[in-house]
């Protein structure tokens, strides 16, 4: 074993993971809370107006992060599936229970986004937009695996159940949206975008990836966040838990 | 020809036991001990290869069982239930049991063991017609109908009468004459059929 | 016998006991498609347009409502887990299994489709891309299905969770299947939707059976 996984195999251990995450995640959270605060500045008031839409536009600045990390997100949850599954780590099934929530969140932030977005546009609070349906499924994919994981009492099963369902999930996204997409373009439905001739300007764009930057750490520092809380609550039995959870001053 | 060695389980949060490791070879038979709840049955699922191994070693013949199809083929489990279909006869059950394991199995033998067992007469009856204890029995014949050289049985006496358990208790001693193995756990009295010379005890502690 | 085979005919013996399982599978099926005429009303336009879309969903709905007892009954006596046990190879059992599913709750769609479809008013061409995309279809809800039902064997509130996570999974064999047939009423020729259902009735072969006997092991535990 070289070095390097020797390192990785020891924050593998719950103890060992609970204090690293412990000193992280204040850190990650900090920098989301700069990259969002510079992200919606620049596409709140320094990108320009959009000559189609008007103000109504800037929604895409939360819109497309928001659907960006859900995307992301899932996929990061097949990673953990998959390492869960092969090296039968403890940890990587937390790390999906504490990804989840997180993912459903930016889902339903996306749709939610899209809606109001397509009210202005098209009059219409849901258009069958290809990328919208495909989000809502995606949706429904986050909300199918917290309940599984919740439904099943035992957490070795939970963790490995829910793990084999994130990746039955991944492996279908891709079909699921090829297939969605041809389903929409066969009916002209209405496509929500941004239409700025060829290209969007360059300050749009890099709002987008503040946003998205900003999004994505915040992921980071609440799964770090919430999987501290899991490791309490599957390890109690253990010492070092006991000894954490004493309160100060006492013996 | 098994071995287990420093085995450990636990299920959910709970450790049930640790550290247990026995051999069983041959001709020998071994009847697992302990309270309720220290984990007999589980033990027996493990050693079965129904439940995941991460602690200890279970070998067959000097290979760990894990996804090893030879061990299967000498395997047979039988459970708290029954794992014969209500609908289907006595008759059908064993036959469609041995096809599942991949063995052939002559009409005539499974009805002479359903008779050995005593139920002659009602090896073509829906097995939700018949008492607890001829359940069992029909499910027991399983060991005749198949071809396996290690049982593993979880209190397979239970529900059953005097006679009955005498006739299991020939079964086994047929079995362990032959050069086969048993691992069992019972809360009844062992049948006395068995001769003690090829019994072993092992108590389970917590 | 070989193993599958032997499989294949208990379930499909078992079942044609009971029927209760084929006759839910059916009903629903001509349930469905004879609400919807009457919820939208009897324009015969309109019901050509949906026609389609309507039997599809029909059949998908019929078909995941047979999906909790794929497993269930062999978890509850014992049968599955000798079949785990046993030296065969355990996803082609399970193959078996979900074969005898289609065999008892798919095939009668099929069969039973034209008719139903006669109440939409589709011509010849459409009921024949009709069938062959439930042909096709229906065996790919089945595989789709038992990687859902043994993940939920013997949880909580297994029905409910067991169509939430398997209508995601259902959304490519619906939009091709019913893409298909209005594909066809239209002109534009089905065959790009017939092989691409092919296809992933290939992969779904393949894989179903596989993840299908991880899940169960995993149930098991």
């Amino acid at each position: 074993m070289t070095p390097h996984s020797n390192v990785l195999f020891r924050f593998a251990a719950p103890q060992a993971f609970y204090g690293l995450a412990g000193r992280l995640w204040p850190w990650v959270a900090a920098l989301a809370t700069v990259f969002g605060v510079w992200g919606l500045w620049t596409g709140m008031f320094v990108a320009p107006i959009d000559f189609q839409q008007g103000q109504a536009y800037r929604i895409i600045f939360v819109h497309v992060p928001a659907s960006w990390m859900s995307m992301i997100i899932y996929l990061a949850m097949a990673f953990w599936a998959v390492l869960g599954l092969t090296f039968n780590t403890r940890l990587s099934g937390m790390m999906n229970r504490a990804l989840a929530p997180t993912g459903a969140m930016f889902a339903f932030l996306s749709l939610w986004t899209g809606a109001l977005w397509g009210k202005p546009m098209w009059g219409a609070w849901w258009v069958w937009d290809a990328r919208l349906t495909s989000e809502l499924i995606l949706f429904f994919l986050y909300l199918g695996f917290m309940g599984l994981t919740a439904s099943i009492d035992d957490p070795r099963r939970s963790d490995k159940a829910g793990g084999l369902l994130a990746l039955v999930g991944a492996i279908n996204v891709p079909i699921i949206y090829f297939s969605v997409r041809w389903w929409n373009t066969l009916h002209q439905g209405a496509s929500v975008t941004v239409t700025q001739g060829s290209s969007m300007a360059q300050t749009m764009l890099w709002a987008m990836l503040l946003m998205a930057l900003s999004f994505w750490l915040y992921a980071i520092a609440i799964a770090l966040y919430r999987i501290r809380t899991l490791i309490l609550e599957r390890e109690k039995h253990t010492q070092w838990v006991n000894a954490e959870l004493r309160p100060e001053g006492a013996s | 020809m098994l071995s287990v060695n420093d085995l450990s389980c636990h299920r959910g949060e709970r450790r049930l036991f640790s550290g247990v490791g026995f051999q069983l070879k041959a001709g020998t038979c071994l009847y697992l001990e302990g309270d309720n709840g220290v984990g007999k049955t589980s033990l027996l699922r493990q050693v079965s290869g129904l439940l995941p191994v991460s602690v200890g070693q279970i070998s067959w013949c000097g290979k760990p069982i894990a996804d090893n199809e030879f061990f299967r083929k000498q395997l047979i489990y039988l459970g708290h239930n029954l794992a014969m279909k209500d609908d289907l006869s006595a008759m059908e059950n064993l036959q469609i049991d041995a096809a599942i394991a991949g063995q052939a199995v002559d009409p005539d033998k499974v009805l002479s063991a359903l008779k050995s067992l005593g139920l002659k007469g009602r090896e073509h009856l829906p097995i939700r017609v018949l008492s607890q204890g001829q359940k069992r029995r029909a499910a027991l014949a399983r060991l005749l109908t198949r071809q396996a050289s290690l049982w593993i049985l979880d209190e397979p006496v239970v529900a059953l009468d005097v006679p009955a358990q005498a006739a299991v208790g020939r079964v086994l001693k047929a079995h362990l004459e032959k050069g086969g193995m048993v691992l069992f756990t019972s809360h009844q009295p062992l049948p006395m059929a068995i001769p003690s010379a090829s019994i072993t005890s092992y108590r389970l502690q917590g | 016998m070989n193993p599958f085979i032997a499989v294949v005919r208990r379930d499909v013996s078992l079942a044609l006991r009971r029927k209760n399982e084929v006759m839910t599978s059916v009903f629903f099926f001509v349930v469905v498609a004879a609400l919807f005429p009457l919820g939208i009303g009897p324009e015969m336009n309109t019901l050509r347009l949906i026609g389609p879309g309507v039997l599809w969903v029909g059949a998908l709905l019929a078909s995941m409502l047979s999906l909790g007892r794929m497993f269930a009954g062999d978890h509850d006596d014992g049968t599955l887990e000798q079949m785990v046990l046993s030296s065969a190879s355990l996803p082609s059992l399970v193959g078996a299994k979900i074969l005898a599913h289609w065999l008892l709750s798919g095939l009668p769609l099929v069969v039973l489709s034209p008719v139903l479809a006669l109440q939409f008013d589709l011509n010849l061409q459409a009921i024949e891309v009709l069938m062959a995309t439930l042909l096709l279809g229906t065996p790919l809800l089945s595989l789709i299905g038992a990687v859902g039902a043994a993940l939920t064997l013997g949880v909580r509130g297994a029905d409910v969770l067991l169509s939430l996570l398997v209508l995601p999974l259902y959304v490519p064999a619906l939009v091709f299947g019913a893409g298909a047939v209005q594909a066809q009423t239209a002109g534009l020729g089905a065959s790009a939707h017939l092989s691409i259902l092919a296809a992933m009735l290939l992969m779904a072969a393949v894989f179903s059976p596989w993840a299908c006997a991880s899940a169960l092991r995993i149930a098991l535990e």
